[in-house]
């Protein structure tokens, strides 16, 4: 019996984690002198690149360019660390929203899903009830909300709400809330969808820090809590067994000078037993099979219709771009003659009438 | 010989017993770059990567098989019937008078003009589909091209593919200045590429060194083209252009002394494989006396373009001999004196916006003619957004101080809202003279939720598009069949004497009336302190009710009062 358990153990652990991974991005400042936010996003979005998440699965939001700002001494580079080691923006980013995309109504409509029919599939979060997200947000913040743009906030009674509409949407299988800014634990209070573990670089009343400036770039480049994170994810690799645990670890009050604080009632599992890679990197389950498949008959090729004879077909010649006589002897362009609208009509029809009661019929010879 | 061979192929064909073999549609693909010393001491680098394909994606077929072409642009080019895409984003703005005419112009931020088959029935709803897959493919903002922005051109934006009709309804222009161009649009702009980033010439394009110019613009421009010299079936072309300035100063260190690895941080090891030609052109018409190119190359060729003629050293890197023994490719351009002149540019446009305060103000936009004696007509097209009302009663086209009568004006006025001024002029320009175009406007208060978040920054009005047959003073090829480089055949040139030229004009940036965003706040704080003192005191004095209350006595008054209650007599 204590076998069977154990390899309904494993299967359990098997099966116990989504087999897609989507997750979303976000930093949402703007200006020049928010070049940390940026840093802070980008270093994890490289992280989680790294482990395996392609591009077509992450929803990167940007709210302003630091990169290519005229600012920057450095253009198409965004550094974490002063002496410019590392360049998180790298060559090969994918941003999907930047600039005022970057909005909290598109935030939760991708969260929700309920986004219009003609947005592109790399601005979608395409998540199902196997994947599980892991969700970023770093800016400026306070006590329940987080400020977008500078202009806008998002409260931590709508996150939640949005994490609501995503369970019932069965739209993640396990959800990791990470958010980096001033009294971030107060956006974590309020949820209560189940499945979620959350992370916040300071509690309620404290303020998240920032690094350390660079004399050159002349702003401060990344937060304290994000500098450390992606520290612990830089001994990562898609192959190493560390689990949520070491992650609550990261940044201590010594490190930090704030409190870093997590959420895990909601969670299911044992956080000691979640890897760091069911959410971070893209390591999917695999299944082999002893089976063989046969494969349909390949498509019939269509075989091109014969050619014309290429006498029969007209000459084509290119288009003279500026053909000046023809602009001026252009028309302009007739507007299409409507009927007169059924207002007017009545209008007139009712003007006849008056008129052809008060002063008679008899007058009506002398019209036509 | 040429027309022998293709009458027998013809009676070939039309013979009853035609075996016709299910051959995949023939592709091409040619990659170039040219290097152009400018006379400011900055060098202009201009790639250019050509795919043409002989299929018919508007036929009943559904392609599916792609090798060459890109499967996203393909499948774009299918689903919503385009006939041609043109697309560029750029940062930063073309100096004319300083670098000459770029070969490809581009205005700053993004541009996209689209031509729509004939086949299309909403025309405005494809567009707007169109701008947000092309969004996504690029990594740009395009869905902010909504009706605000787009405008229908009359006469400028003619075709630049084969085909007869021009029906200007099927034409939908737009552009965002406002948009930045940064290493998340030029990712999938690499990705297009049949060898991508890994082997050819796009090896060079580092977006470290890219980004760190004075002008950077990347392209893409789809249209049909003649197949062959008849004429009589068209193919599809993909061009891609990476046009690139860099700096003296910044990024040359002041030395006038320019390698592919200064500017590129990159050597040349090997041609893209699946490309039929991989030139690099290098502009040597000031040699020897200008500069000294090394490592030599005998292949030189003759290129008329722009209006001129000019020489250019050609590395092919087909060739296995180019990258000599050190198998790796790294020219070096020295200068040695810095006499000589450029040959004046015979256009030229510029724009800015005149007068004070947050109410009115005046479009001034100025186009040069610095040829000494040829007039020529030039088609000005100005797109205006409708928060800046103009008074078009007040516009005036000036040549040498005397008025100059515009022999076509189209005037689409704008919508609040819905869309935007639409200006369109054909004007002939006098020899060796300014034409100056002015309008006068008034600003409009936005709705407060209209407002970016950042108001103060200003807003941002289109650039002006100058377009123009300019009179050539070498003749211009008009053979558009024979190999040439494609640097020179991207505008279709037909007459010799003069040759196709678009200008943009730098955008505009007005600053709008920006209401104080913090009223709100401050009027409910202020109403509420009224309404609570005003009202409130005023309520307590109209309902409040007085009682005269005695004070405690003291002590020995309550003690007496007790016992005078005891005793049944009233108290004190």
């Amino acid at each position: 019996r204590v076998t069977r358990k154990r390899s309904v153990d494993k299967a359990g652990q098997f099966f116990g984690s989504g087999h897609t991974n989507n997750w979303a991005v976000t930093c949402t400042s703007q200006f020049w002198f928010n070049y940390r936010h940026v840093a802070n996003t980008l270093s994890v979005y490289r992280s989680v690149k790294r482990l395996g998440i392609p591009d077509s699965h992450i929803v990167l939001m940007l709210a302003d360019d630091m990169a290519c700002n005229h600012r920057n001494p450095k253009p198409a580079t965004v550094f974490s660390h002063k002496n410019m080691e590392l360049n998180v923006y790298g060559d090969d980013v994918e941003v999907d929203y930047r600039g005022y995309e970057v909005t909290v109504e598109n935030f939760l409509r991708v969260l929700t899903g309920r986004l219009p029919p003609s947005t592109p599939r790399s601005k979608r979060l395409l998540s199902d009830d196997r994947s599980n997200i892991l969700i970023y947000l770093t800016g400026h913040g306070g006590n329940g909300f987080l400020k977008f743009q500078d202009s806008e906030e998002i409260s931590n009674v709508e996150l939640a709400d949005a994490f609501e509409q995503m369970w019932q949407k069965r739209r993640y299988n396990e959800l990791l809330f990470i958010i980096d800014t001033c009294q971030g634990a107060s956006m974590y209070e309020r949820f209560y969808s189940p499945n979620l573990m959350a992370l916040a670089s300071s509690q309620v009343g404290e303020d998240s820090l920032s690094h350390q400036p660079d004399l050159a770039i002349g702003v401060h480049l990344m937060d304290r809590y994000t500098f450390y994170l992606l520290e612990f994810l830089e001994d990562i690799h898609p192959a190493s067994t560390t689990n949520m645990n070491d992650l609550f670890k990261v940044c201590p009050k010594s490190q930090c000078v704030s409190t870093p604080g997590h959420r895990t009632d909601l969670f299911l599992r044992d956080p000691g037993s979640v890897l760091i890679t069911d959410f971070f990197g893209s390591v999917r389950k695999v299944e082999i099979t002893m089976e063989t498949i046969n494969l349909t008959s390949p498509v019939e090729q269509v075989e091109d219709k014969p050619v014309d004879g290429d006498l029969q077909r007209e000459t084509h010649s290119y288009v003279d771009q500026l053909p000046v006589s023809e602009i001026i002897h252009q028309k302009p362009k007739q507007k299409d003659w409507h009927p007169p609208d059924g207002f007017i009509l009545g209008l007139w029809t009712l003007i006849l009438l008056v008129f052809f009661k008060t002063y008679g019929v008899k007058h009506l010879k002398h019209i036509f | 010989k040429r027309q022998a061979i293709s009458l027998l192929a013809s009676q070939t064909s039309s013979a009853p017993e035609t075996v016709v073999t299910p051959s995949q549609p023939e592709d091409d693909f040619q990659e170039e770059l040219v290097i152009r010393p400018l006379h400011s001491g900055d060098i202009y680098a201009s790639f250019q990567f050509r795919t043409v394909w002989d299929t018919d994606f508007m036929g009943g077929k559904k392609v599916s098989h792609y090798r060459l072409f890109p499967k996203s642009l393909g499948q774009v080019i299918s689903k919503f019937s385009v006939r041609e895409l043109h697309i560029s984003f750029t940062q930063g703005y073309w100096r004319t008078m300083q670098w000459g005419q770029p070969f490809l112009p581009s205005p700053p931020g993004a541009e996209l003009w689209v031509w729509f088959q004939d086949t299309v029935t909403d025309v405005d709803g494809t567009w707007k589909e169109l701008t947000n897959v092309l969004s996504g493919i690029f990594c740009a903002s395009l869905n902010f091209i909504d009706s605000t922005n787009t405008v229908q051109p009359s006469a400028s934006f003619k075709p630049l593919g084969i085909g007869n009709v021009t029906d200007h309804r099927f034409l939908r222009y737009a552009t965002l200045p406002r948009e930045i161009v940064c290493t998340e649009n030029l990712t999938p702009w690499k990705k297009l590429l049949p060898c991508g980033s890994k082997a050819g010439l796009a090896v060079l394009m580092k977006s470290e060194k890219l980004f760190h110019s004075s002008f950077h613009s990347q392209a893409v421009h789809i249209r049909p083209v003649c197949q062959d010299w008849q004429c009589k079936s068209t193919s599809w072309e993909l061009r891609q252009t990476l046009n690139v300035v860099f700096d003296l100063h910044s990024s040359g260190q002041g030395k006038r002394e320019w390698s592919l690895f200064k500017m590129f941080s990159r050597t040349l090891t090997e041609a893209c494989p699946l490309a039929s030609s991989s030139k690099i052109y290098i502009d040597v018409t000031d040699n020897p006396q200008q500069f000294e190119l090394s490592p030599a190359t005998p292949l030189l060729s003759q290129a008329v373009v722009l209006g001129d003629r000019r020489t250019y050293s050609v590395y092919d890197l087909t060739q296995q001999a180019t990258f000599g023994s050190m198998r790796s490719l790294n020219m070096l351009l020295r200068w040695k004196s810095s006499d000589g002149d450029m040959m004046r540019p015979l256009l030229h446009g510029e724009r800015y916006v005149a007068g004070y305060g947050l109410q009115t103000g005046e479009i001034h936009t100025l186009m040069y003619n610095h040829h000494p004696y040829r007039a020529f007509p030039v088609l000005l097209l100005d797109t205006v957004p409708w928060y800046l009302r103009l008074y078009i009663h007040t516009l005036t086209v000036t040549s040498k101080g005397k008025d100059n009568k515009p022999s076509y004006i189209h005037y689409q006025p704008s919508k609040d809202r819905v869309r935007p001024h639409l200006l369109e002029m054909l004007v002939q320009l006098p020899p060796n003279s300014v034409t100056e175009v002015t309008v006068q406007f008034e600003r409009a208060l936005l709705k407060w939720t209209e407002y970016t978040p950042d108001p103060n920054h200003g807003f941002y009005v289109g650039s002006s598009v100058v377009s123009a047959l300019v009179p050539s003073v070498v003749a211009m090829d008009t053979n558009s069949t024979q190999e040439r480089p494609l640097f020179s055949s991207f505008f279709p040139s037909k007459e010799e004497s003069s040759y196709f030229v678009r200008i943009y004009t730098e955008p505009l940036l007005v600053n709008l009336p920006t209401p104080d965003f913090s009223m709100p706040y401050n009027v409910i704080c202020l109403t509420c302190t009224v309404v609570a003192v005003g009202y409130g005191s005023l309520y307590n004095l109209l309902t409040r009710t007085f009682q005269v209350e005695e004070p405690s006595p003291g002590l020995a008054k309550r003690l007496a009062n007790i016992i005078r209650k005891m005793r049944g007599v009233p108290p004190l």
